[in-house]
């Protein structure tokens, strides 16, 4: 871990004036990401802003349009378990529960979740290379040991993957983020937000330096009657996923008016095929067209020498999920 | 706490900058105001162990993937190794060594009666953990208890053991 | 022998240290001006080290000293003076040796200074220049370079295999029944929850107080005074609390020799932890490949044993196990061809971990059975009570005893075996393939010579201690219970301690010997101190002149002569008599060679596994699992049922989690952390059932104790693997079997 100052600021303002003026620090919330990194050498800050002392930040707010407003600092385990995300939002309640351990989770916050790192094994090993982690110097992954990095989106670049459950779930609710900055406040909707690794693998997502995520905006309509977070992994908890996916739907008079399944630990970002989606929609539910828009999610999936499996786990877990989103109480 | 944000000069071609200047902090430790002078640069954890010489908290993996150095902080369970002591003034913290009020912890009691742990390591932050589990409130059923302690390695493997010793002082709680 | 404790459910004697978090490990003394060092790891796995640069290191404020290969002081120079008690034959790596690499993560340096965080953050400073060589670390690979392991005095445990019988592939061929296959497992590290760790404390010159990780105290001492030309007396190694160890501690590991050697040479005190990558430098149990090639005539009777392995060793030492004898221990065959090879890759050299040979070798020898067993068209438990054997054809000796039979009726009957459909595929529960499968285990009973002192003090206190260990294992509990019986007091009054190489001597720890050689020691220091009493007794008490050892009870803290116009004696007023108010003895537990000689002792076992299997994506999970253990007298049911639960996770755990991954493009394993080098967690377990069979053995030792720290693993993996081909008509060989092979 490298040498660094420590300051805690009071308004996201400040905190934004302070890291606009140096480029080397880092905001740290929950830390349990960032902390983790700065120990491997990997991340560097000279300077911590420490955000746990903004007031505000950390409530679960009702918005008018009877969405839910989920503040940036309020910890995973206090989002998940809440009331109103218990009723209206369980697919997110799920897929939050389902990663990491109860002790991260009592200190990860919902802005944190969005900005932490791939688990790829030469991203956190210094000794090798990585464009993520150095530009320019390589991607050892790619003909490495890669049964955990990614099958779609990739590039020769990068075939990193994005380790969030939680993610997987705003990505599939349309989820907002609420950012703001030096320059003022903006909002991204959250399937925007995070990148294709591309030629620039080191952006893992389109926040600007000295930006702050406020809060996530979940639209009204949680899709709560219909839903489902599935995580396939090497050991039944504490693992991250091999493929994870939420699936939601809106049914109505036996058919699917609304269709959403987004994936996790097979690209860069949470994965959602729209063509895939209205393929669904005005359909009957049932096991063969689930299994036609499996093969359009999967189009174009690449299978590298340690991960090919993931490509027909996938398609299987993706034909599963949705038939147990039609009784998710099952 | 300064307010005045200080920067440290550590380009990448440069030689080492001075060390971040050390602070003194008050931790409040098991119903204790403890003052201590240390770098931001210091875990919760090391602060524990090092500094204030409370060596119950374990380090098994410094990366928070085992659960060892479990600890609660403000009634809840986190893991010491992935936050900074400076970040911690002002919350209540608690540790193996400040669980019980007299004697012994019934958490700590059931342990040895199911014989729940071996080489003893991860113990702590196993009692810490469960018991900061029941504050949570979350688990309901034997299934639930083996999930949510998922967060505490044990490599001598006496899960069943430790879920059979949270669930006889979860019943007991129930019952009261 | 009166025994009110041997054999009772006790609560380990050390359980309220231990869940108070006052019981203190390596790293826990926090001793005044304490230095801390931080090392640096080698990124190549072959080659030289052309430059370090540590002049941004070195300007850290804080930093006190760096040490390389360039500067470090000299230490002996023989070979011979770093063997420790479990080196395997060639020449024992020595830290900093010289500029040599010879595996990647190697220790090349370390950084002392003031604070352990300026002594981690000064050694990310450091950068290292390399000329490297082209690296082997593929077992695979490397198969043409396998050959047969060099012998030393480590084979006098570990035996080469056997002859060869008759003429094995012959009888192969001829076999209507045949089976077998290739089965691979990669690389596990033990990573017990304690990392390594010393502290060393300087307590004058030449003379050290050290706090260490380690399964031998003795050990540590030995090697340390050895190594940096001390005597043994000023060198004293404490270690009564150990987070686990599982074979990692039978071997000084390099934190050791990194902070004595700066502790010498600073004159000051020195801790050195490894972190958790760290724990992946140095030894592991060894990838292993092994193909079987068994036969059987058309009744189901093998004919042809035929199992062969080559496993990976280091280029300086030549590490074994016992992997191939096996088979012909459990199963008789006229025919028999067992080949064991090594082949040199350039890594770190393996170690014993948790039943080590053992774990590899019965997994291919059980499924292999398994695999005749379907063949033949018989039940599994059938088809082994078919071949069963109370003869160790290996060595043509008899079993000491062997209740392997009452362990597959005790814990078929528990699993409900009877009700099994044998045909694969035939049970499920909604998605889930559901797979009854068994297995035997059988581990040898050891013993080896230990020392203990008993001594009595005026206040009716009895101290039992010997320099053993206790990792978890429970020593300390039925150490004390044995003394308790054997002096017969209340175990209020006694104590046993352990882990400081002042206390008498015994050997590392492992193998599953400690109980049995430690307590046979407790027993003869029991002896010794019962005679040394009568003595006193005799001198002070004229009526105690012509009365014999035999003809008294020790009991309720008493001498109690048969004869009752005898008064008893009280222990107290004894110790109270004598000098230093106490009566002490030292003794020695001797193996009972003339007697042990005859047989082959060994522990059994059965295993019963049910597992679920998801039909589409082939996540495993063992529902039950039932082990019945035959192992002589069991000690302490409570503590030993605990050993057996944490070896039956190990099964769980090298069946479907744990495997060091390698990138062989640079030969170093890539998931080193707890996160990514998967172990259970709680959430993996489910119901696990403990059977102790009675077993009576007079042979192994007066106590009649076989031993269970590496029993409880053996034949898990097997059992689960077996059950796996029940539940889905898929054999899997290799371990870890990851869902991808199931799908």
């Amino acid at each position: 871990m490298n040498n660094f100052t420590y300051i805690a600021a009071d308004t996201p303002k400040q905190a934004a004036n302070i890291i606009s003026q140096n480029p080397d620090a880092a905001f740290i919330a929950g830390g349990t990401n960032l902390i983790d990194l700065m120990k491997e050498n990997i991340a560097k800050p000279n300077q911590l802003i420490d955000l746990n002392k903004i007031p505000g930040l950390d409530e679960i707010t009702e918005l008018p349009d009877a969405g839910l407003r989920l503040g940036a600092l309020a910890r995973n385990a206090d989002t998940a378990y809440h009331p109103l995300v218990q009723e209206r939002y369980p697919l997110l309640a799920d897929a939050i529960l389902a990663g990491a351990s109860a002790q991260l989770r009592n200190m990860a916050t919902n802005g944190g979740n969005l900005l932490q790192r791939t688990r790829c094994y030469y991203f956190y090993d210094i000794a090798t290379p990585c464009n993520k982690r150095e530009p320019g110097s390589g991607c050892a992954a790619y003909d490495g040991y890669n049964r955990m990095n990614a099958i779609l989106g990739s590039s020769e670049h990068c075939v990193a993957v994005f380790p969030s459950d939680m993610c997987v779930a705003l990505a599939a609710l349309n989820a907002t983020v609420n950012v703001s900055g030096a320059t003022g406040e903006r909002q991204i909707p959250f399937n925007e937000f995070h990148r294709l690794p591309g030629d620039t693998p080191q952006l893992d997502n389109n926040l600007q330096h000295g930006e702050i995520i406020t809060s996530i905006d979940l639209p009204p309509g949680g899709l709560n009657k219909n839903y489902s977070y599935l995580k396939l992994r090497d050991r039944t908890s504490y693992a991250f996923a091999l493929v994870s996916i939420a699936t939601a739907f809106e049914l109505k008079d036996g058919l699917i008016v609304d269709a959403r399944i987004a994936l996790g630990g097979v690209a860069h970002k949470p994965w959602r095929v729209t063509e895939a989606e209205e393929f669904l929609k005005n359909k009957q539910p049932a096991k063969e067209s689930f299994t036609q828009a499996a093969t359009l999610i999967l189009k174009g999936a690449v299978g590298l020498k340690h991960n090919a499996f993931k490509i027909e786990l996938a398609k299987r877990a993706i034909v599963r999920n949705c038939l147990t989103a039609l009784n998710p109480d099952k | 706490m300064k307010s005045e944000p200080q920067v440290i000069n550590n380009e990448h071609d440069k030689l080492p900058a001075a060390l971040a200047p050390e602070l003194d902090i008050v931790l409040r430790v098991n119903g204790h105001d403890r003052t201590i002078t240390v770098r931001p640069w210091v875990t919760l954890l090391d602060a524990l162990r090092g500094r204030l010489d409370l060596t119950g908290t374990k380090k098994g993996c410094d990366h928070g993937q085992c659960g060892a150095c479990t600890v609660l902080v403000n009634g809840k369970r986190i893991n010491s190794c992935l936050t900074l002591a400076v970040m911690q003034t002002g919350n209540d913290i608690t540790t193996i060594e400040g669980i019980a009020q007299d004697g012994m912890h019934p958490m700590q009691q059931a342990f040895i009666d199911h014989d729940a742990f071996q080489c003893g390591y991860c113990t702590p932050g196993q009692i810490c953990s469960a018991i900061g589990m029941l504050n949570e409130g979350h688990a309901h059923t034997r299934g639930d208890v083996q999930e949510l302690m998922s967060g505490n390695l044990c490599r001598c493997g006496a899960y069943t053991n430790i879920v059979d010793a949270i669930m006889e002082v979860k019943e007991a709680q129930g019952n009261e | 022998m009166q025994q009110k404790y041997i054999g009772k459910a006790i609560s380990r004697v050390d359980g309220p240290a231990k869940v108070t978090g006052t019981a203190k490990y390596a790293a826990e003394y926090n001793v005044p001006d304490l230095h801390y060092g931080y090392v640096v790891n080698s990124t190549i796995a072959n080659g030289e080290i052309e430059k370090i640069n540590l002049t941004k290191a070195a300007m850290v404020d804080g930093v006190v000293k760096i040490y390389t290969h360039e500067n470090r002081p000299s230490t002996a120079w023989l070979s011979l003076n770093y063997a420790d008690m479990d080196a395997p034959p060639g020449k024992p790596f020595v830290p900093m040796h010289n500029n040599k690499v010879v595996y990647n993560g190697q220790p090349i340096a370390m950084v002392v200074a003031k604070s352990f965080e300026v002594a981690r953050y000064a050694a990310s400073l450091i950068t290292v220049e390399y000329k490297a060589d082209k690296s082997d670390t593929d077992l695979v690979a490397n198969l043409q370079n396998a050959r047969d392991p060099k012998k030393g005095l480590a084979s006098f445990l570990k035996p080469p295999p056997p002859k060869p019988k008759g003429n094995a592939a012959k009888a192969y061929e001829a076999a209507p029944l045949k089976a077998g296959g290739s089965f691979y497992h990669g690389v596990e590290h033990h990573n017990p929850m304690e990392p390594f760790a010393t502290t060393v404390v300087y307590e004058d010159k030449d003379k050290l107080k050290i706090y260490d990780k380690t399964q031998g105290s003795v050990n540590t001492q030995m090697y340390v005074a050895n190594v940096f030309g001390l005597k043994f007396k000023d060198v004293r190694v404490l270690s009564p609390f150990v987070g686990g160890a599982f074979g990692s501690g039978l071997r000084p590991q390099y934190q050791l020799f990194l902070s004595v050697m700066a502790a010498l040479d600073m004159q000051c005190n020195v801790r050195l932890t490894l972190n958790r990558h760290q724990m992946f430098t140095f030894g592991h149990r060894p990838a292993t490949l092994q193909n079987t090639f068994y036969g059987a005539d058309a009744d189901g009777k093998l004919q042809s044993i035929q199992h062969e392995s080559v496993a990976e060793t280091s280029t300086y030492e030549d590490y074994t196990e016992i992997v191939v004898n096996w088979a012909n221990m459990i199963y008789p065959s006229p025919n028999v061809n067992l080949q064991y090879k090594l082949a040199p890759l350039n890594m770190a050299s393996p170690m014993d971990m948790r039943a080590p040979g053992g774990a590899t070798g019965m997994h291919p020898v059980e499924i292999t059975i398994d695999e005749l067993a379907h063949q033949a068209g018989m039940d599994p438990v059938e088809f082994r009570l078919l071949n069963y054997t109370d003869e160790d054809e290996t060595t043509g000796k008899p079993y000491s005893s062997k209740e392997l039979k009452e362990c597959f009726k005790q814990a078929a009957e528990k699993f409900g075996w009877a009700k099994r459909n044998p045909q694969p595929r035939s049970m499920r529960r909604g998605h889930k393939l559901v797979g009854w499968g068994m297995a035997t285990g059988i581990w040898e009973a050891m013993q080896v010579p230990t020392r203990a002192e008993a001594i009595l003090t005026a206040d009716g206190k009895l101290t039992v201690r010997s320099a053993t260990a206790d990792f978890g294992t429970g020593t300390y509990t039925v150490m004390a219970q044995i003394a308790a019986d054997a002096m017969g007091m209340s175990l209020d009054n006694v104590t046993f301690e352990l882990g400081d190489s002042d206390m008498p001597f015994a050997p590392i720890s492992g193998g599953s010997f400690t109980a049995a050689s430690c307590g046979t020691a407790v027993q003869a220091a029991c002896l010794g101190l019962k005679k040394k009493l009568l003595k006193k007794a005799q001198s002070t008490n004229a009526e105690y002149k012509s009365v014999n050892l035999d003809d008294i009870a020790f009991v309720d803290g008493q001498l109690q002569p048969t004869n009752s116009a005898v008064k008893p004696i009280a222990y107290t007023d004894l110790a109270a008599a004598s000098k230093n108010k106490q009566i002490a003895s030292k003794n020695m537990g001797w193996p009972q060679m003339m007697k042990q000689r005859k047989y082959t002792r060994a522990a059994h076992s059965a295993i019963f596994a049910e597992v679920e299997v998801d039909e589409d994506f082939g996540v495993v999970k063992v529902t039950r699992l039932v082990s019945a253990i035959a192992a002589g007298k069991i000690l302490n049911p409570k503590t030993a049922r605990s050993q057996i639960l944490g070896g039956m996770v190990w099964g769980i755990s090298k069946a479907l989690r744990e495997e060091s991954v390698m990138d062989h493009r640079i030969g170093r394993f890539m998931n080193t952390n707890l996160g990514e080098y998967h172990t259970p967690v709680n959430a993996d377990i489910h119901q696990l059932d403990v059977i102790f069979v009675e077993e009576d053995d007079q042979i192994v030792n007066d106590l009649g104790i076989k031993g269970i720290g590496e029993i409880g693993l053996v034949g898990v993996p097997p059992a689960i693997a077996n059950a796996i081909f029940h539940a889905t008509g898929k054999r899997v060989r290799n371990l870890p079997i990851k869902l991808n092979d199931l799908m």
